[in-house]
């Protein structure tokens, strides 16, 4: 092989299409230029199993940060989390 | 077919040949579930894929295409990556892969861009400023060199599944 594969982003990103409350968190990961995977799901509540399964309920936006171990739901308690985490004066 | 009038003929096209390397793309790659974006080289460095390009989600091509590949399985007595192209977006894709039961996933091209880079462009006639990919098959090694592939020559047009499975068998190793 020429080239190694690129690294997977630390980060996974469950939005919905055209949701205000993922649009924000989309916003904040790329004020602090964070390399993120996004994945689209479901607009039908109960059909989204797969967010079910990494973060035990089915709302989005949730993510998953494997530097860090994170995973978590709601929009607000997403933000705080990354502004403390990635944000000016954080720990990381 | 065994048709009493000449179906139509499609153009010759400059499309990717044997032992060529697939040009690659990124596109919204669509599961069950979600979809993400994701890259043909991505995939085909795992495993041997068979990139089909297939008409819009909804048509009847689409429906036979797709319970053709499902019913003969060849991914579950070899190797391979089958995967799925067509304009119709992830939300139609979604739909489909339901209604079809199938195992595969399939990329969202809604602009057609991919097939202009493979020069597989169908431009239909009847249905202004859409054109989508005609059927086309491309069996690929894990460096997306071609080993084998199939263009549509007429409309409408299916692969040679059984020409398909021989190169499968030739190419991949068995599960």
């Amino acid at each position: 092989m020429s080239q190694s594969p690129p690294a997977d982003p630390p980060i996974t990103f469950y939005r919905l299409q055209a949701c205000p409350f993922c649009e924000r968190v989309t916003r904040k990961l790329d004020e602090y230029d964070l390399d993120y995977r996004s994945r689209f799901v479901e607009p039908m509540h109960s059909e989204r199993n797969v967010v079910k399964r990494i973060s035990g309920k089915r709302t989005v936006p949730a993510i998953v940060d494997e530097e860090t171990g994170v995973t978590m739901s709601e929009s607000a308690n997403i933000v705080a989390y990354l502004e403390n985490t990635y944000g000016n004066g954080s720990e990381a | 077919m065994d048709l009493d009038f000449d179906v139509v003929d499609l153009e010759k096209t400059d499309h990717p040949k044997e032992g060529d390397e697939a040009p690659d793309f990124t596109r919204p790659l669509v599961n069950e579930e979600f979809w993400e974006d994701v890259s043909l080289s991505e995939l085909a460095r795992e495993r041997p894929v068979l990139l089909v390009f297939y008409p819009m989600d909804g048509d009847f091509p689409a429906t036979y295409i797709w319970n053709e590949i499902r019913d003969r399985a060849w991914e579950e007595s070899h190797e391979i990556e089958i995967i799925g192209c067509s304009i119709s977006t992830p939300y139609e894709h979604k739909s489909l892969i339901e209604e079809r039961h199938m195992n595969y996933r399939l990329f969202s091209d809604p602009q057609n861009e991919v097939a202009e880079k493979y020069d597989i462009v169908n431009d239909l006639d009847g249905m202004a400023g859409v054109s989508e990919a005609r059927p086309a098959v491309f069996l690929l090694d894990s460096e997306r060199t071609i080993e084998y592939v199939w263009v549509a020559e007429q409309w409408p047009d299916f692969p040679d599944y059984d020409a398909v499975r021989d190169a499968i068998a030739a190419v991949c190793s068995e599960r």
